[in-house]
Protein backbone atom coordinates (compact mmCIF):
# COMPACT_ATOMS: atom_id res chain seq x y z
CA UNK A 1 0.00 0.00 0.00
CA UNK A 2 1.24 3.37 -0.92
CA UNK A 3 1.19 5.91 1.79
CA UNK A 4 0.38 9.35 0.57
CA UNK A 5 1.47 12.24 2.62
CA UNK A 6 0.32 15.78 2.15
CA UNK A 7 3.33 17.89 1.46
CA UNK A 8 3.31 20.91 3.71
CA UNK A 9 5.44 23.95 3.26
CA UNK A 10 7.04 26.11 5.90
CA UNK A 11 4.41 28.73 5.17
CA UNK A 12 1.62 26.23 5.87
CA UNK A 13 3.12 25.66 9.29
CA UNK A 14 3.28 29.38 9.98
CA UNK A 15 -0.35 29.81 8.93
CA UNK A 16 -1.43 26.91 11.12
CA UNK A 17 0.50 28.23 14.09
CA UNK A 18 -0.84 31.77 13.72
CA UNK A 19 -4.39 30.54 13.15
CA UNK A 20 -4.06 28.52 16.36
CA UNK A 21 -3.08 31.67 18.28
CA UNK A 22 -6.03 33.52 16.73
CA UNK A 23 -8.38 30.70 17.73
CA UNK A 24 -7.00 30.74 21.27
CA UNK A 25 -7.61 34.48 21.55
CA UNK A 26 -11.11 33.98 20.16
CA UNK A 27 -11.77 31.33 22.82
CA UNK A 28 -10.47 33.57 25.61
CA UNK A 29 -12.83 36.30 24.43
CA UNK A 30 -15.77 33.93 24.29
CA UNK A 31 -15.63 33.34 28.04
CA UNK A 32 -15.18 36.99 29.01
CA UNK A 33 -18.62 38.44 29.72
CA UNK A 34 -19.34 41.61 27.79
CA UNK A 35 -21.22 44.55 29.31
CA UNK A 36 -23.08 45.13 26.06
CA UNK A 37 -24.10 42.06 24.03
CA UNK A 38 -22.11 41.92 20.84
CA UNK A 39 -19.35 44.28 21.91
CA UNK A 40 -16.05 42.41 22.04
CA UNK A 41 -12.44 43.53 21.81
CA UNK A 42 -11.68 41.31 18.80
CA UNK A 43 -8.24 40.30 20.03
CA UNK A 44 -7.93 37.73 17.25
CA UNK A 45 -7.70 40.63 14.82
CA UNK A 46 -4.30 41.45 16.29
CA UNK A 47 -3.11 38.18 14.82
CA UNK A 48 -4.88 38.91 11.52
CA UNK A 49 -3.11 42.25 11.22
CA UNK A 50 0.23 40.86 12.30
CA UNK A 51 0.01 38.19 9.60
CA UNK A 52 -0.82 40.84 7.01
CA UNK A 53 2.44 42.64 7.81
CA UNK A 54 4.56 39.52 8.07
CA UNK A 55 3.17 37.15 5.45
CA UNK A 56 1.00 39.15 3.08
CA UNK A 57 -2.67 39.19 2.25
CA UNK A 58 -3.20 35.56 1.15
CA UNK A 59 -1.97 34.22 4.49
CA UNK A 60 -4.11 36.79 6.30
CA UNK A 61 -7.25 35.57 4.54
CA UNK A 62 -6.37 31.97 5.45
CA UNK A 63 -5.73 32.73 9.11
CA UNK A 64 -8.86 34.85 9.43
CA UNK A 65 -11.25 32.42 7.75
CA UNK A 66 -9.69 29.37 9.44
CA UNK A 67 -10.12 31.13 12.76
CA UNK A 68 -13.82 31.81 12.11
CA UNK A 69 -14.56 28.20 11.11
CA UNK A 70 -12.46 26.51 13.76
CA UNK A 71 -13.65 28.76 16.60
CA UNK A 72 -17.30 28.23 15.71
CA UNK A 73 -16.75 24.47 15.66
CA UNK A 74 -15.08 24.59 19.07
CA UNK A 75 -17.83 26.75 20.55
CA UNK A 76 -20.61 24.72 18.95
CA UNK A 77 -21.81 27.66 16.89
CA UNK A 78 -21.04 26.35 13.43
CA UNK A 79 -23.66 27.53 10.89
CA UNK A 80 -25.55 29.36 13.63
CA UNK A 81 -26.33 33.10 13.44
CA UNK A 82 -23.28 33.76 15.62
CA UNK A 83 -21.12 32.01 13.05
CA UNK A 84 -22.76 33.95 10.21
CA UNK A 85 -22.08 37.22 12.04
CA UNK A 86 -18.50 36.22 12.67
CA UNK A 87 -17.98 35.28 9.04
CA UNK A 88 -19.59 38.39 7.60
CA UNK A 89 -17.47 40.54 9.89
CA UNK A 90 -14.30 38.68 8.94
CA UNK A 91 -15.02 38.87 5.20
CA UNK A 92 -15.81 42.59 5.30
CA UNK A 93 -12.74 43.41 7.38
CA UNK A 94 -10.57 41.35 5.02
CA UNK A 95 -11.98 43.40 2.15
CA UNK A 96 -11.12 46.59 4.04
CA UNK A 97 -7.59 45.32 4.72
CA UNK A 98 -7.16 44.36 1.08
CA UNK A 99 -7.96 47.92 0.06
CA UNK A 100 -6.07 49.55 2.94
CA UNK A 101 -2.81 47.67 2.38
CA UNK A 102 -2.27 49.81 -0.71
CA UNK A 103 -2.13 52.97 1.39
CA UNK A 104 1.37 54.49 1.57
CA UNK A 105 3.25 52.62 4.31
CA UNK A 106 5.16 55.72 5.33
CA UNK A 107 2.18 57.49 6.82
CA UNK A 108 -0.37 54.75 7.42
CA UNK A 109 0.60 52.06 9.91
CA UNK A 110 -1.11 49.15 11.67
CA UNK A 111 -3.27 51.55 13.68
CA UNK A 112 -4.96 52.83 10.52
CA UNK A 113 -5.53 49.31 9.23
CA UNK A 114 -6.84 48.13 12.56
CA UNK A 115 -9.37 50.96 12.86
CA UNK A 116 -10.55 50.54 9.26
CA UNK A 117 -10.87 46.77 9.69
CA UNK A 118 -12.82 47.21 12.94
CA UNK A 119 -15.29 49.56 11.26
CA UNK A 120 -15.67 47.18 8.31
CA UNK A 121 -16.11 44.28 10.73
CA UNK A 122 -18.98 45.91 12.62
CA UNK A 123 -20.39 47.26 9.37
CA UNK A 124 -20.63 43.76 7.94
CA UNK A 125 -22.22 42.45 11.10
CA UNK A 126 -24.79 45.23 11.37
CA UNK A 127 -25.66 44.80 7.70
CA UNK A 128 -26.37 41.12 8.28
CA UNK A 129 -28.33 41.86 11.44
CA UNK A 130 -30.48 44.37 9.59
CA UNK A 131 -31.03 42.22 6.50
CA UNK A 132 -31.52 38.87 8.16
CA UNK A 133 -31.71 38.65 11.93
CA UNK A 134 -33.58 41.79 12.98
CA UNK A 135 -35.21 43.28 9.88
CA UNK A 136 -36.30 46.36 11.80
CA UNK A 137 -35.40 50.01 11.46
CA UNK A 138 -34.67 50.15 15.21
CA UNK A 139 -31.28 48.57 14.53
CA UNK A 140 -29.93 51.99 13.51
CA UNK A 141 -30.05 53.06 17.17
CA UNK A 142 -27.32 50.54 17.93
CA UNK A 143 -24.94 51.88 15.27
CA UNK A 144 -23.38 54.67 17.40
CA UNK A 145 -22.67 52.25 20.27
CA UNK A 146 -21.03 49.68 18.03
CA UNK A 147 -19.13 52.33 16.08
CA UNK A 148 -17.68 53.68 19.34
CA UNK A 149 -16.62 50.19 20.37
CA UNK A 150 -15.09 49.57 16.94
CA UNK A 151 -13.06 52.77 17.14
CA UNK A 152 -11.86 52.07 20.68
CA UNK A 153 -10.96 48.43 20.23
CA UNK A 154 -9.63 49.05 16.69
CA UNK A 155 -7.27 51.63 18.16
CA UNK A 156 -6.20 49.34 20.99
CA UNK A 157 -5.55 46.36 18.72
CA UNK A 158 -3.73 48.62 16.27
CA UNK A 159 -1.33 49.86 18.95
CA UNK A 160 -0.68 46.30 20.12
CA UNK A 161 0.02 45.18 16.55
CA UNK A 162 2.30 48.16 15.94
CA UNK A 163 4.25 47.19 19.05
CA UNK A 164 4.50 43.55 18.01
CA UNK A 165 5.81 44.50 14.58
CA UNK A 166 8.20 47.32 15.43
CA UNK A 167 9.77 45.60 18.43
CA UNK A 168 10.35 42.38 16.55
CA UNK A 169 13.85 41.05 17.05
CA UNK A 170 15.68 40.13 13.84
CA UNK A 171 15.33 36.58 12.48
CA UNK A 172 12.12 35.93 14.34
CA UNK A 173 8.52 35.18 13.44
CA UNK B 1 4.45 18.42 22.29
CA UNK B 2 6.20 21.71 22.53
CA UNK B 3 4.02 24.50 23.83
CA UNK B 4 3.89 27.78 22.01
CA UNK B 5 5.97 30.31 23.87
CA UNK B 6 4.20 33.63 24.29
CA UNK B 7 6.94 35.22 26.38
CA UNK B 8 8.91 36.93 23.60
CA UNK B 9 5.69 38.34 22.15
CA UNK B 10 4.61 39.78 25.49
CA UNK B 11 8.06 41.33 25.87
CA UNK B 12 7.55 43.25 22.65
CA UNK B 13 4.56 45.00 24.18
CA UNK B 14 6.64 46.62 26.89
CA UNK B 15 8.94 49.10 25.23
CA UNK B 16 8.52 52.69 24.04
CA UNK B 17 5.77 55.23 24.51
CA UNK B 18 2.47 54.74 22.66
CA UNK B 19 2.85 57.98 20.69
CA UNK B 20 5.90 56.46 18.99
CA UNK B 21 3.65 54.10 17.03
CA UNK B 22 1.36 56.74 15.54
CA UNK B 23 2.19 57.75 11.99
CA UNK B 24 0.69 60.98 10.57
CA UNK B 25 -1.90 59.00 8.61
CA UNK B 26 -2.88 57.08 11.73
CA UNK B 27 -3.60 60.32 13.56
CA UNK B 28 -5.70 61.44 10.61
CA UNK B 29 -7.70 58.19 10.48
CA UNK B 30 -8.22 58.34 14.25
CA UNK B 31 -9.44 61.95 14.06
CA UNK B 32 -11.80 61.15 11.18
CA UNK B 33 -13.01 58.10 13.11
CA UNK B 34 -13.79 60.16 16.23
CA UNK B 35 -15.60 62.80 14.18
CA UNK B 36 -17.50 60.09 12.29
CA UNK B 37 -18.65 58.42 15.51
CA UNK B 38 -19.75 61.76 16.98
CA UNK B 39 -21.64 62.48 13.77
CA UNK B 40 -23.37 59.09 14.00
CA UNK B 41 -24.51 59.86 17.55
CA UNK B 42 -25.79 63.26 16.46
CA UNK B 43 -27.54 61.78 13.43
CA UNK B 44 -29.10 58.68 14.96
CA UNK B 45 -29.65 59.64 18.58
CA UNK B 46 -31.02 63.07 17.90
CA UNK B 47 -33.42 64.54 20.43
CA UNK B 48 -35.64 66.33 17.97
CA UNK B 49 -38.73 67.93 19.46
CA UNK B 50 -41.94 66.48 18.16
CA UNK B 51 -44.44 68.61 16.28
CA UNK B 52 -47.37 66.25 15.97
CA UNK B 53 -49.01 63.50 17.95
CA UNK B 54 -50.64 60.50 16.36
CA UNK B 55 -53.30 58.70 18.36
CA UNK B 56 -54.20 55.14 17.54
CA UNK B 57 -57.25 53.21 18.58
CA UNK B 58 -56.91 49.45 18.15
CA UNK B 59 -55.32 48.96 14.73
CA UNK B 60 -56.44 52.26 13.21
CA UNK B 61 -55.09 55.79 13.34
CA UNK B 62 -57.70 57.64 15.37
CA UNK B 63 -56.40 61.16 14.87
CA UNK B 64 -53.27 63.24 14.33
CA UNK B 65 -52.98 66.62 16.07
CA UNK B 66 -50.43 69.39 16.13
CA UNK B 67 -48.69 69.74 19.51
CA UNK B 68 -48.85 73.51 19.28
CA UNK B 69 -52.54 73.85 20.11
CA UNK B 70 -53.83 73.03 23.54
CA UNK B 71 -56.40 70.30 23.37
CA UNK B 72 -58.13 67.59 25.34
CA UNK B 73 -58.96 64.49 23.34
CA UNK B 74 -61.44 61.86 24.40
CA UNK B 75 -60.79 58.51 22.78
CA UNK B 76 -63.54 55.90 23.15
CA UNK B 77 -61.61 52.71 23.83
CA UNK B 78 -62.74 49.20 24.67
CA UNK B 79 -63.04 49.88 28.40
CA UNK B 80 -64.16 53.50 28.25
CA UNK B 81 -62.92 57.00 27.47
CA UNK B 82 -59.19 57.69 27.52
CA UNK B 83 -58.38 61.35 27.98
CA UNK B 84 -55.27 62.67 26.27
CA UNK B 85 -53.92 66.16 26.98
CA UNK B 86 -51.95 68.15 24.44
CA UNK B 87 -50.23 71.37 25.49
CA UNK B 88 -46.99 73.30 24.90
CA UNK B 89 -45.50 70.81 22.47
CA UNK B 90 -46.15 67.88 24.81
CA UNK B 91 -48.75 65.17 25.12
CA UNK B 92 -49.81 62.77 27.86
CA UNK B 93 -52.43 60.29 28.92
CA UNK B 94 -54.43 62.28 31.49
CA UNK B 95 -57.03 59.69 32.37
CA UNK B 96 -57.46 56.09 31.46
CA UNK B 97 -60.01 53.49 32.53
CA UNK B 98 -57.36 50.78 32.64
CA UNK B 99 -56.09 48.82 35.67
CA UNK B 100 -52.38 49.41 35.57
CA UNK B 101 -52.30 53.13 34.68
CA UNK B 102 -48.87 52.64 33.11
CA UNK B 103 -49.86 54.96 30.28
CA UNK B 104 -50.76 57.76 32.69
CA UNK B 105 -47.54 57.28 34.65
CA UNK B 106 -45.49 57.88 31.49
CA UNK B 107 -46.53 61.53 31.92
CA UNK B 108 -45.62 64.23 29.41
CA UNK B 109 -43.81 63.20 26.25
CA UNK B 110 -42.14 65.75 23.99
CA UNK B 111 -39.47 64.14 21.81
CA UNK B 112 -40.00 62.73 18.32
CA UNK B 113 -40.26 58.95 18.37
CA UNK B 114 -41.52 58.73 21.94
CA UNK B 115 -44.66 56.68 22.45
CA UNK B 116 -47.06 55.66 25.19
CA UNK B 117 -49.35 52.69 24.89
CA UNK B 118 -52.38 51.60 26.86
CA UNK B 119 -52.86 47.97 26.00
CA UNK B 120 -56.08 47.26 27.96
CA UNK B 121 -57.92 50.14 26.33
CA UNK B 122 -56.10 49.69 22.99
CA UNK B 123 -55.11 53.34 22.76
CA UNK B 124 -51.63 54.53 21.92
CA UNK B 125 -49.98 57.81 21.12
CA UNK B 126 -46.80 58.40 19.21
CA UNK B 127 -44.97 61.67 18.79
CA UNK B 128 -43.87 62.58 15.30
CA UNK B 129 -41.04 64.89 14.29
CA UNK B 130 -40.84 67.26 11.36
CA UNK B 131 -39.45 64.50 9.17
CA UNK B 132 -40.12 61.11 10.61
CA UNK B 133 -37.24 58.95 9.50
CA UNK B 134 -38.51 55.49 10.40
CA UNK B 135 -41.78 53.86 9.70
CA UNK B 136 -42.55 51.90 12.82
CA UNK B 137 -42.42 52.16 16.56
CA UNK B 138 -38.93 52.81 17.81
CA UNK B 139 -37.59 51.55 21.03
Amino acid sequence: MKITQIQTTVEDHHIAKLAAIAIALHMVEAVIPSPIPGVKPGLANIVTLYVLYEYGFAATAWVSILRVFASSLLLGQFLSPTFALSLSGAVLSLAALWLAQHLPKKSFGPITLSILAAFAHIGGQLLLVRLWLIPHAGVVYLIPVFATAALGFGLMNGIITAKLISNKPKNSV
Amino acid sequence: MRMFNLQPYLKRLECKRISAYFLPGDMMVLAIGVLGVLYLFELLWSTEHATKVQIRLADKIYATYSLKLQREVHVPGKLGDTVINIANGKARFAKSPCQGQYCVHQAWLSLAGQAAICLPNQVSLELLGENKPYDSLNY
